[in-house]
């Protein structure tokens, strides 16, 4: 029988010390204090140590009576779970049919790995130049809109192509497919084949391998891809604001112009709301599968 | 360095003339007894506006001293003013945000019998009145109701003059709308354009709340809908009144976008996106070196101010006080003023600044003059050609048109608030 080795061998176990030091400085300690700061009052110039609800009140005013409609925290969440959920959509599937075709159709090993490294290039440069590069192309002036109009389909520049929920999730979904791509293109890899040819042996065709084979067995890289996704885009206040010329509702934002006025108390609350939010989300999603098993 | 023509004197050989008189100037002035051993590199926090590699050379040139710039956004000085006193040995601020940062004690006052020029700076600081004696609109955190300290450690305002200064006023200038007359083909005059639905989609503001709640206001009253008693200190009702009309035209699509960063204005107005926006001055002229028509209209209801100053944070101690007191010396002994008057801006102390300019210049930046020869900035672009007049005119009429200046409310967390829920709706 083959000797299991476990990370909680006493011998073993001091390797996780490095990382759990960093793990601790640098999430837990912040996290802890986040919440306790999300609890002080403050003023314009300084916070004041103290245990109060005000700042979550603060969040929640006018949410339960809806007598000026939508409050402004709801309608905010609603904006971010919007382009959450498309961006997640979109993403899932461009992200599941590029990785299908470089595990399935792709059969040496070297174009594999160079059609991957082609999926990573736009990360070769900086976040904020890559979403600001669809301005020219996207713009009324712009490329596209230039060519509509001299082909003929449009005789009027169309507006809603920048500064426009369209132009975030366009640029969410360049931001963030090759996300998706990494963990499914990694679990379609650890598919047995043999599995596969004895589907199709049994008479399977090639959607009913899909549906009944390949995406249970990629659930764990799908799970992985998604809760990276939704949880950069839940807290995203930069692609948000600069594509939807930041006359678009993000909590993102509202955190951001929270921290820029020193309400850090405020952002604090809201910061924990948010990850309330986001935490229940992927505990939803990994209800669908344990991922530990899977790994 | 007097000439008629600016173009005929080369802009190096212009620069050659000023160092060579400024150089001695000083030396003779004070002399550099903190720089003689090493030099000292003084850590400058502030905005991107005032940093420029070339005030850096030339400081080092006069007096040895060396500059670290921290360029940051107006909002994050306060927050490193608050949170990180001791990161930097030197803060350039705005008066706006005086109400946060001095009764932090983090800030100390200036001593003004240690700054050579104080008595010559622009009474619109000390006083609230043009040089010619003309009242500037007070509305607002106007600098001359900021100005002065009880002491060096005081946290609270004084009423009268005293020795301590809050900062020492470097830069100012008086904002209004940038607007593309060649896309917009006849004459605007008033605030109330920015909302006009004429310009439906083709219009923006900036999304920093306490800057556009001011913009918006002085849309508001040119609209008739509200007189506010002071737009710099709005009441809830105000704030609500101001946001319901913002947010209406928000939702009939009047905003192309709202913007946060200088450069966004830039890109909106030159790519045509936008034809009429608040606008400030450095990106009117970014526009027009792209050789796209831009001006910064003047409107009948006034310009809105804003002014910057330098202080010391309160570890500042010792030889590094003292340098920081040369440096501010060095700043207001003119190159530095010259240096900004070129650029649109305005420089604390006139009569050093207009030394190291030419009778041209001065007369086309200061004096509303129409330009004999061609005016450059200080990077040599070409920003006006003879003939041509600046927008909005002399110094008289542009600062003593100021309606309000940009400022902190008392209710800047409600107001903060509302801003946000305008965004979102």
């Amino acid at each position: 029988m083959k000797k299991q080795i476990s990370i909680f061998q006493p011998k073993l176990s001091w390797l996780a010390i490095p990382f759990a030091i960093i793990f601790i400085a640098y999430f837990v300690v912040p996290l802890i204090l986040t919440l306790i700061v999300s609890f002080w009052d403050y003023t314009e110039y300084s916070i004041i140590p103290d245990f109060i609800f005000g700042n979550y009140f603060y969040i929640f005013q006018g949410c339960f009576t809806l007598e000026d409609g939508l409050c402004l925290t709801f309608k905010t969440y609603i904006s971010t779970f919007f382009f959450c959920f498309f961006t997640w959509l979109i993403t899932l599937l461009l992200g599941f049919c590029v990785a299908y075709f470089l595990a399935f159709y792709v059969n040496s090993l070297p174009i594999q790995i160079t059609l991957f490294l082609i999926c990573t290039i736009p990360f070769w440069t900086s976040n904020v130049i890559r979403m600001v590069s669809w301005i020219p192309l996207l713009g009324r002036n712009g490329l596209v809109n230039e060519t509509l109009i001299s082909i003929g389909i449009i005789q009027e520049p169309v507006e809603w192509l920048l500064y426009s929920s369209f132009s975030v999730v366009l640029a969410l979904v360049h931001l963030y497919t090759l996300f998706m791509i990494v963990p499914i293109f990694n679990s379609m890899l650890r598919i047995d084949k043999e599995v596969i040819e004895a589907a199709y042996d049994s008479g399977a065709s090639q959607f009913q391998i899909i549906i009944n084979v390949i995406i249970p067995l990629c659930k764990p890289g799908i799970i992985i891809g998604s809760i990276f996704v939704i949880t950069v885009v839940m807290g995203d206040f930069l692609t948000i604001g600069i594509m939807g010329g930041q006359q678009l509702a993000s909590i993102g934002k509202i955190i951001n112009t929270e921290m820029n006025y020193l309400q850090l108390p405020g952002a604090a609350a809201n910061s924990v709301i948010l990850l309330l939010i986001t935490i229940f989300i992927i505990i939803v999603m990994t209800k669908f599968i344990d991922i530990r098993k899977e790994l | 360095m007097k000439s008629k023509n600016l173009s005929a004197i080369s802009r190096r050989k212009m620069l050659q003339i000023g160092a060579g008189t400024s150089a001695a100037a000083i030396t003779a002035l004070y002399a550099p007894s903190v720089i003689s051993s090493d030099p000292i590199t003084l850590r400058y926090l502030g905005t991107a506006v005032s940093m420029g590699d070339e005030v850096q050379k030339k400081l080092f040139e006069d007096t040895g001293l060396k500059l670290k710039f921290i360029a940051v956004t107006t909002d994050e000085v306060t927050k490193r003013v608050l949170t990180q006193p001791n990161s930097f040995d030197l803060v350039d601020t705005e008066y706006f945000s005086l109400p946060k940062l001095v009764p932090s004690g983090n800030i100390l006052g200036m001593d003004t019998k240690r700054i050579k020029e104080w008595d010559n700076v622009t009474s619109i600081f000390t006083k609230g009145v043009t040089p010619s004696g003309k009242k500037v609109g007070l509305q607002g955190t106007a600098p001359s109701k900021v100005m002065y300290l009880e002491g060096s450690t005081g946290k609270k305002f004084a009423n009268d003059v005293t020795q301590y200064a809050t900062l020492i006023p470097t830069i100012y200038n008086a904002d209004t709308l940038g607007i593309r007359p060649d896309l917009i083909g006849r004459p605007i005059n008033s605030w109330a354009e920015l909302l006009n639905p004429e310009f439906k989609g083709k219009a923006a503001t900036l999304n920093i709340p306490s800057i556009g709640i001011m913009d918006a206001a002085m849309v508001v009253e040119a609209m008739g809908e509200y007189t506010y008693p002071d737009k710099g200190n709005m009441t809830k009702d105000e704030i609500d009144l101001t946001m319901k009309i913002f947010t209406e035209a928000k939702k009939a699509g009047q905003f192309r976008a709202f913007w946060t960063d200088f450069n966004e204005s830039v890109n909106l107005m030159a790519s045509g996106e936008v034809v009429i926006q608040s606008m400030w001055s450095p990106a009117i002229t970014a526009v027009k070196s792209q050789g796209k028509d831009c001006v910064y209209q003047p409107l009948k209801e006034g310009y809105r101010a804003w002014a910057a100053g330098f202080a010391l944070p309160k570890t500042t101690k010792g030889k590094t006080a003292d340098a920081v007191y040369e440096f501010v010396n060095w700043y207001l002994s003119g190159w530095v003023g010259a240096y900004l008057n070129r650029q649109g801006y305005y420089s604390a102390v006139l009569p050093t600044a207009k030394k190291y300019m030419s009778e041209d210049e001065w007369g086309f930046w200061m004096e509303g003059k129409a330009a004999k020869g061609d005016i450059l900035s200080p990077t040599g672009a070409k920003l006006a050609s003879a003939g041509e007049k600046r927008d909005g005119g002399s110094y008289e009429d542009r600062m003593g048109g100021v309606a309000c200046w940009n400022a902190t409310m008392d209710e800047n967390k409600y107001m903060v608030r509302k801003w946000n829920e305008m965004v979102a709706s």
